[in-house]
């Protein structure tokens, strides 16, 4: 009980810490507001734009999401066909190794180009950043089965399905999940990239609007429901990891 | 009931681990084969298993029924048998899933009320000390209902007292089935064993036992002055009279 009283209590501490930096560094340099509004605007700026944020907070979360999904389910089914055929490992692992070296990022134009300016290019963007480090992890996790356990199996004569999903599924999801974890802190980055390279909606496409317009509090506000979002779906997968 | 007879050269590879082993383990009956670490020990009990591995026998391994080992051998080993993220009723029941075969909860529960662990059958290993865990182990091998059943250093990570315990449980437990109890500790040999080897390059050497029946007393005269024979020639301070 005291744990989870402390945690709050030590993040609102962080939070207002942060605030008041934040507001000093603007008291003692006046620095122009269009170049960094305080707190309180940008607060403003969050309350008066509230339904605008939230219809292109939609679309990107929806996207991220998506990609996310994909990403995972993908990741998984590659990862598991790995591991159960040694043929697919021939195949597809230098490929994987191939296509891992490839900077997805890099490719946001290129996938904008051929899935145009609505969502299918978003989401792809953020299913190829997650699929790869799921891969990895997941089927590294699948083929280190401690040799007791693949012994048992052995000894137990357990198809190599039941093999698969009976002990090393349930080895592996530690690895799954750090692999997880990796990917998710740059899924946001992906699809705000998406954005920026070609939009019409969402929160990247918003703060590069506003920066355009000079409207920096509506930026900085874009820019906080971002950082919430990345901040929910982190906690979220911590939540789901115990 | 199973017999043994394993007869021949063993061979790690390309390389003669022991030669001429001539091991006649009878049936119902506890074969102990005592040796000192790395002279391939577990090698003769992966055989036995069925395990894959570079071992290889120059001769022949018989069951005195006619009847093929393979499917009728169980195996406990030293440690790393458990499945960390299953409960103890999982663990034991582990071995009917991998073949598909519906898991028999009652007598799991029941196997682990044997061997002293009734009321912890919600538990996961890591809750565990080393001897339980090798309790949740013997209660598997016990659920396997193997005639022949292969116990690899059982005991070996254990702490002396511990031990001791552990022996006078399997030997209840395992009373009956064809037991190769594979161990380095010369005390748990003379206790345990109806028939011991001593194993070197040059093959198995009969030991001579005490005539009281196993498990025996570790305060009885009888094993005590076995075991300082058994330890003098360890040392090689006695010659081999066995």
């Amino acid at each position: 009980m005291r744990r989870l009283n402390i945690a709050p209590v030590r993040a609102a501490l962080a939070l207002g810490m942060a605030l008041a930096i934040w507001q000093s560094v603007i008291w003692l340099t006046g620095v122009p507001r269009f170049i960094l509004p305080g707190p309180g605007r940008v607060g403003m700026a969050l309350w008066d734009n509230a339904p605008l944020l939230a219809e292109h907070a939609r679309f990107t979360i929806v996207n991220l999401l998506t990609g996310l999904a994909a990403g995972v389910a993908l990741g998984v089914a590659t990862a598991l066909n790995l591991a159960l055929s040694p043929g697919a490992r021939l195949m597809l692992r230098p490929m994987l190794i191939f296509a891992q070296a490839v900077p997805v990022f890099a490719l946001a134009p290129v996938l904008t180009l051929w899935l145009g300016y609505g969502a299918a290019s978003k989401i792809v963007i953020v299913m190829m950043v997650i699929y790869f480090p799921v891969t990895s992890a997941f089927f590294d996790g699948l083929m280190r089965l401690p040799p007791q356990l693949a012994d048992m199996a052995q000894m137990m004569r357990a198809t190599p399905l039941r093999r698969l999903f009976l002990l090393q599924v349930p080895h592996a999801l530690p690895a799954f999940f750090s692999g997880l974890r990796l990917s998710v802190v740059y899924a946001p980055f992906a699809v705000v990239i998406g954005e920026w390279v070609g939009s019409s909606r969402g929160l990247g496409y918003l703060m590069l609007l506003t920066n355009g317009r000079g409207q920096t509090e509506l930026m900085f506000a874009a820019l906080f429901v971002l950082a919430g979002m990345s901040l929910f779906l982190f906690t979220a997968l911590e939540q789901m990891a115990r | 009931m199973t017999g043994l007879a394993l007869h021949g050269d063993l061979w790690m590879g390309a390389d003669p681990l022991i030669r001429g082993l001539a091991l006649d383990m009878p049936a119902g009956r506890w074969s102990c084969l005592l040796g000192p670490s790395g002279i391939g020990k577990s090698t003769i009990a992966r055989l036995i298993a069925g395990l894959p591995g570079p071992q290889r026998l120059n001769g022949a391994l018989r069951t005195d029924d006619g009847q093929p080992l393979s499917g009728r051998v169980a195996m406990l080993a030293q440690d790393g048998q458990l499945l960390p993220w299953a409960d103890l009723v999982a663990n034991v029941t582990i071995g009917a899933r991998l073949r598909g075969a519906p898991p028999d909860i009652a007598r799991a529960r029941a196997l682990l009320d044997l061997v002293g662990l009734a009321g912890l059958e919600r538990r996961r290993p890591a809750a565990l000390s080393g001897g339980q865990g090798q309790r949740v182990a013997l209660a598997r091998v016990l659920i396997e209902d193997a005639p022949v059943v292969v116990l690899d250093e059982p005991f070996s990570a254990l702490d002396t007292a511990t031990r001791l315990a552990m022996q006078d449980l399997a030997a209840r437990v395992l009373a009956g089935r064809t037991v190769i109890l594979i161990t380095h500790d010369p005390l748990e040999a003379l206790r345990l064993a109806e028939r011991a080897w001593l194993l070197g390059t040059d093959g198995a050497l009969a030991l001579a036992l005490p005539d009281s029946p196993a498990p025996r007393d570790y305060r009885a005269p009888d094993l005590l002055s076995a075991q300082a024979a058994l330890l003098a020639r360890l040392q090689g301070v006695a010659p081999c009279d066995a």
